[in-house]
């Protein structure tokens, strides 16, 4: 076990945190804004954490770079969808409080 | 450590079977489209664990992916009743009990005769890994899976090509009536994602078309991503097909299977026999191949999506 290891183990574990946390708020949370809330936490920090973690087991900057550009397209993909879907839910409830 | 990984298939084992239960599960077919993509994922995720990441990668992208993507665009083209609210489908009668019955003894019977199948391979079969190993040098690529899939077995490859052209060609030729267009998801905020993402996501796409010589990639891989980036044109309204991009498109459909029959015929002029490619230059004839066949490939997944005649057809047009 060198330092590394449970740097990266601990990043790991860390970001394990942020997607339960997520995961809890998506089951538990009553509408889409708030759910999606709950989502972004999980695809942005958990997401970062577990990539830093695992960049820092991999130990190569090639495998580091890799993956900090996984993790840049997936926050990018997750805001613009977050943000599509709450426009479509924004839409849906404007339709359905007008009589 | 061997425990945690049982744990984690076991886990990953019983999610696959949880969500593809939930994806046949009667009710809103929006949300078994939803539960397949969800499948797709976690199937890509068994062949990862089965050290099979070309097929991993082939089911994410295209599996998954390209075929959620699919499924989406038919559900919005469905007539409200039909596969959108789900009391309209819960109240819709339930086949006799009598189909039922003799679809769910087809379906035991298959799952049976699999399993029996299953359990009677002794696990110490040797299969073609080791042939496919001692000719891996003169394949002109180091990653067997493309050596198998565009030198040993090109052939094969081939009339997969084939299916896909004959696939886009029917769903071209269906004249449905034309589909509501989805409302195109245009904004500061799609736009920018556009204007980042797909061209990086171009970049990977010839990225994994390369890489496919020697680690887990190529063409079929790099064309859904290519694939992709169309669906997101389209999707966004980005891109507005017009009516000569329509021929264009023909074109590019056909591309792949020109190209790769004519490698063919090319082939068996200089060495004889068809995709045989001259030893000293077999990686060049390969990656010339894949290169065609990501373009094709990409324009065919895109020109799925696109699907149904997009304008009605014109009278004394476009005759055979």
């Amino acid at each position: 076990m060198t330092f590394f290891d449970i740097l990266g183990g601990a990043l790991l574990v860390l970001g394990l945190g942020f997607f339960v946390a997520g995961t809890v708020g998506m089951l538990r949370f009553p509408d889409a804004f708030c759910r999606l809330h709950a989502l972004t936490k999980a695809d942005n920090l958990g997401l970062a954490l577990t990539a830093l973690g695992t960049a820092v087991l991999a130990g190569t900057w090639s495998a580091a770079v890799k993956l900090a550009l996984i993790w840049g397209l997936v926050a990018l993909a997750s805001a613009t969808s977050g943000h599509l879907i709450a426009g479509h839910a924004l839409r849906a409830t404007d339709r359905r409080d007008r009589p | 450590m061997n425990a945690a990984w049982l744990a984690f298939d076991a886990l990953l084992l019983a999610g696959i079977l949880g969500v593809a239960w939930a994806a046949m599960a009667p009710g809103d077919a929006f949300r078994a489209i939803v539960m397949f993509m969800v499948m797709g994922l976690l199937v890509a995720l068994a062949w990862v664990r089965l050290r099979a990441p070309d097929v991993a990668l082939a089911e994410a992208a295209v599996g998954s992916g390209v075929t959620g993507a699919l499924f989406l665009r038919t559900w919005h083209a469905l007539p409200r009743e039909a596969g959108r609210a789900s009391e309209a489908t819960a109240a819709r009668p339930a086949a006799p009990r009598r189909l039922r019955l003799a679809a769910f003894g087809l379906a035991a019977t298959l799952t049976g005769l699999l399993v029996a199948a299953l359990a009677s391979l002794d696990g110490t079969a040797p299969g073609l890994g080791d042939a496919v190993a001692a000719r891996l040098a003169q394949s002109g690529v180091s990653n067997p899976v493309t050596a198998v899939l565009l030198n040993f077995r090109a052939y094969d490859t081939l009339l997969e090509v084939v299916v896909l052209l004959a696939a886009v060609v029917v769903v071209w030729s269906l004249d449905a009536r034309p589909a509501p267009r989805p409302v195109p998801a245009r904004g500061p905020i799609f736009l920018g994602f556009a204007r980042l993402a797909l061209p990086v996501t171009v970049l990977a796409a010839g990225y994994l078309l390369w890489l496919g010589a020697f680690a887990p990639g190529g063409a079929f891989q790099a064309g859904a991503l290519l694939a992709a980036v169309g669906i997101v044109l389209l999707l966004g309204g980005l891109y507005r097909p017009g009516s000569g991009d329509r021929r264009r498109a023909r074109l590019a459909f056909g591309l792949g299977l020109a190209g790769f029959a004519g490698a063919g015929a090319l082939t068996l002029g200089l060495e004889g026999a068809m995709l045989r490619y001259p030893p000293a230059a077999a990686k060049t004839w390969i990656l010339a191949i894949e290169a065609v066949l990501t373009l094709s490939i990409a324009a065919t997944l895109a020109g799925l999506f696109l699907g149904e005649r997009s304008a009605p057809a014109r009278t004394g047009g476009e005759r055979p």
